[in-house]
């Protein structure tokens, strides 16, 4: 074995100010290449959209690039495209975010579209039936029409949770996303697009005094709006193994998705971080134990993955969440014996302990991942947008290398030993294509 | 409601291009490597030949080409490289076998180590064949319940006919029979360093990482074969190809039409005229059927470069009951930008779009090892970046006009539709003539 590398880390500037308003801001300049990201995050996802209205917080997401005060239906995609740049928004459990990529010298003109929609969208029937058939087609193309649509992201949380913020289905029905009306989307706007919900960020090549000189310009007569209170979705841990299954019509191959819950990764990161080390043990190449020994040794999977937070970001989300574990399998695959053999090596993890070499490979892999994210000016923006929202934080993206190469092997074991079948939740895809 | 005017935008300072190496070494292969230093980091791409190679044994090879070595187990090649960081995956396409990764910049050395060993010494244990045998099989049997799948290889198949790009995935019975013994025999055939490139972007000094490859990949030697594959066929436009899908909820609409290579006099104006109709989401295809009638979730079509041809491919995933009105656009805005000049205002967009996506695309050391190992692969270097810049902000509206009416004509196009053909065949007989694809 290699002797041990150093494991490097960043040091990306930050800087943090607050306006008048109330809209926390973050910058990092990085001279190194001529180009900016822009990221606003508000603190609205998934989890708080009301029942009869699943799906909503997406659809709002697509609402938000409708237009805005100042600018037609259109604009906002021509305005950021015609000045060499990329866009897009995504919505989370518990964030949405808007994003643009752009030549340096295009700063100024992201800021002005971002705060324009942040001071109201143009919210119209017109619009909203237009985004309801496109967003239907984006579940058709992502869910219905595809194997495997929504596993295990949408499939696994009814298992799993009992309450609706947790348990709903975050693209949402058909039924819900047509009855929506402007009045909804008008009043959620007013309840989550608070500019005191929000938080700004930029990275790359700016200087700091001009870009705050702009973002005052631009985003200090956004009328101030307290955040609304922020909800508590904690809901108790299993009490029992909870097995589902449900037929995919197209899908070929039988998979299986397995989750548990994990600490506050929030309130107690300490004790949250050796998960994520630990998902990377189980699952992180061909030299990791799952991989090992599922796909090489026994051959009852064709891959396994594993990672936290359902939606893989797992440094941005807020309790209750879970380490997931899924795997397809090949033709007449055994679930029951997979999950069986997954119980089987956690048990050896816990009662044996780590390979010589084997964290520190891991948590060398696991530093390059994040340096490889941070490299682009989204995967700097766009996480210190959301470290500031949740935790105040935003400096945390460049202390996780060293954080991860400080998890020892106890807690490894420590948190292997927590992953019990009484506290898993399962959800099989049954192959409805006839393999 | 206030009013408030846009900024302007601060004009580009000049392309400054990162400063970089490159040596041919004895045995053949090339190796291209380049400085930026953003994090602490090391790309890694090589390009292999690998044209007319056999289907289903190349297939396997790529994936099967780190399961072990006579030194080396692939728990041990797995291990090592992860021990730097490391992870390096081998996959293929119709001209070349690209083995790309990435590992922390210390462990540049012991990753090329790695490589090397596999290069010149992959044993192809039974077991792990068979194992990877038997999941590639099933992963195509995954690709083959997938709509995209389905209709790209339709599709391929109406464009190359014969040539040898008609086909880009193997049958699973074809996997099935590879035995190991074929793959020792082809790796001994054509992974070989003749013709290969091997790019590296980081945090390296770039004089110093080539003398690190020489070092370590000098021991990997062979005649290359030769991996050259002839000119695509022209396209050859014909009824609209449709394929059943019963119960599909969706109808997958695919066009392929003629285009031209990157160093084409006029490809710039081509890359504008792509853009103007469907190549980015302000483009009129877009702005028309999803964002004014909400028929898809996207549309996009783009430029894609093999290297005996190219061709210009549009995709829409559109609903069931607007299969044929979806069809009816498409069919329009073809015709409409081969009819007319575009816009002055909507060609200066596109234009912007063009040269500041170039800029963004190198602002990452991943970003500048996929342009760089991709033009390599096409005998350009990064350098062309900048006479490609010059070619976008000359192209003028005519040039645009001259290029979309040649290129761009609905009756040049190539057309498939995968869906529930049920549901679909009287919508697009009403526009066109359809056959039914043979199942």
């Amino acid at each position: 074995m290699a002797s041990r590398i150093q494991i490097p880390a960043t040091k990306y500037p930050v800087e943090r100010f607050t306006l008048a308003n109330g809209l926390r801001v973050v910058l990092s300049p990085d001279r190194s290449a001529p180009v900016v990201g822009v990221a606003v995050v508000y603190d609205v996802g998934i989890r708080s959209e009301p029942e009869g209205r699943t799906g909503f917080a997406h659809l709002f997401e697509h609402l938000m690039f409708q237009g805005s005060e100042n600018l037609e239906k259109l604009a906002h995609f021509r305005h950021v495209q015609g000045a060499g740049g990329s866009f897009n928004g995504s919505t989370h459990l518990d964030y949405t975010d808007y994003f643009e990529v752009l030549p340096a010298g295009a700063l100024e003109r992201a800021l002005f579209l971002e705060a324009d929609r942040m001071r109201g969208p143009r919210l119209t029937e017109e619009n909203l039936r237009n985004q309801v058939d496109v967003v239907k087609e984006e579940i058709r193309v992502n869910v219905l029409n595809r194997p495997y649509g929504g596993f295990p992201w949408l499939k696994l949380p009814p298992v799993m949770f009992r309450t609706f913020p947790n348990a709903h289905d975050g693209y949402g029905s058909f039924e819900d996303l047509e009855s929506a009306t402007v009045e909804d989307a008008q009043g959620f706007f007013d309840r989550y697009y608070a500019c005191g919900n929000a938080v700004l960020s930029v990275a790359g090549d700016f200087d700091v005094a001009e870009a705050t000189a702009m973002i005052e310009r631009h985003f200090g007569d956004v009328p101030a709006r307290p955040a609304p209170a922020l909800p508590d979705f904690a809901e108790p841990d299993l009490d029992g193994e909870r097995r589902e299954s449900y037929v995919d019509r197209i899908a070929p191959l039988p998979a299986v998705a397995a989750g548990y819950r994990v600490p506050d990764p929030i309130g107690a990161f300490d004790a949250y971080l050796p998960f994520s080390v630990l998902a990377e043990v189980l699952t992180d190449g061909d030299a990791s134990r799952l991989v090992e020994r599922l796909v090489q040794r026994d051959r009852s999977v064709t891959n396994v993955g594993g990672y936290l937070g359902f939606m893989g970001d797992e440094y941005q989300v807020r309790n209750p969440t879970a380490l997931l574990l899924q795997a397809h399998m090949p033709p007449g695959g055994d679930a029951g014996k997979v999950l069986d053999t997954i119980d089987e090596e956690l048990d050896r993890l816990a009662a044996d302990g780590l390979k010589p070499g084997e964290l520190e490979r891991t948590q060398a892999r696991m530093a390059t991942r994040l340096l490889h994210g941070t490299d682009e000016v989204l995967g700097r923006a766009l996480p210190m947008a959301v470290l500031e929202l949740q935790r105040g934080r935003p400096e945390l993206l460049n202390e996780l290398p060293k954080l991860i190469s400080e998890v020892t092997a106890e807690q490894i074991v420590a948190a292997a030993a927590t992953l019990r079948p009484e506290r898993r939740a399962t959800v099989e895809v049954k192959p409805g294509a006839g393999a | 409601m206030t009013s408030k005017t846009l900024p302007d935008l601060v004009p580009d300072a000049a392309l400054t291009l990162p400063r970089q190496a490159e040596r041919k070494l004895p045995n053949g292969l090339t190796v291209i490597a380049i400085r930026r230093e953003s994090v602490p980091l090391v790309e890694v791409r090589l390009r292999i030949p690998f044209g007319r190679a056999p289907l289903a044994p190349a297939t396997l090879l790529s994936q099967a080409l780190f399961t072990g070595t006579g030194t080396m187990s692939m728990l041990d090649i797995a291990a090592e490289l992860q021990a730097v960081g490391g992870s390096l995956a081998a996959g293929l396409d119709p001209d070349r076998l690209q083995i790309s990764g990435n590992a922390l910049a210390d462990g540049l050395a012991r990753t090329l180590e790695i490589l090397a060993g596999v290069l010149t010494g992959a044993t192809y244990p039974g077991e792990e064949v068979v194992t990877e045998r038997e999941r590639l099989v099933d992963n195509i049997q995954v690709a083959l319940s997938q709509p995209a799948h389905l209709a790209r290889v339709a599709l391929l198949k109406r464009m190359y006919s014969t040539h040898p790009y008609a086909v880009q995935t193997p049958a699973p019975e074809e996997v099935h029979a590879v035995e190991p013994e074929a793959l020792r025999e082809l790796h001994a055939d054509r992974v070989r360093p003749g013709g290969a490139i091997l790019v590296l972007v980081g945090d390296i000094d770039p004089e110093q990482a080539i003398d690190v490859a020489e070092k370590t990949l000098g021991g990997w030697t062979g005649e290359a074969r030769d991996g050259g594959v002839p000119p695509t066929p022209a396209l050859q436009p014909g009824p609209l190809l449709l394929v059943d899908r019963p119960g599909s909820v969706q109808s997958s609409l695919r066009m392929a039409l003629p285009a031209l290579t990157r160093t084409d006099p006029d490809y710039a104006a081509l890359t504008l005229a792509n853009l103007v109709f469907g190549g980015y989401f302000s483009s009129r295809w877009v702005e028309n059927i999803r964002e004014d009638k909400g028929y898809t979730y996207g549309s996009h079509s783009v430029v894609e470069h093999f290297v005996a041809g190219s061709a210009l491919l549009a995709a829409a995933d559109v609903a069931t009951e607007v299969t044929g009105p979806s069809l009816l656009e498409t069919t329009y805005e073809l015709g409409r930008i081969a009819s007319l000049p575009p816009g002055e205002e909507e060609l200066e967009q596109a234009r912007r779009y063009a040269l500041g996506t170039l800029r963004l695309g190198m602002s990452t050391q991943a970003g500048l090892a996929g342009l760089a190992s991709v033009y390599a692969g096409f005998g350009l270097r990064l350098d062309h970046l900048r006479e490609h810049s010059a070619a976008l902000a000359a192209a003028t509206r005519e040039q645009v006009a001259e290029v979309a009416a040649r290129h761009l004509a609905p009756s040049r196009a190539v057309t498939v539709v995968l869906g529930d053909a049920e549901k679909i065949e009287a919508q697009l007989s009403a526009l066109t003539v359809v056959e039914r694809s043979a199942q």
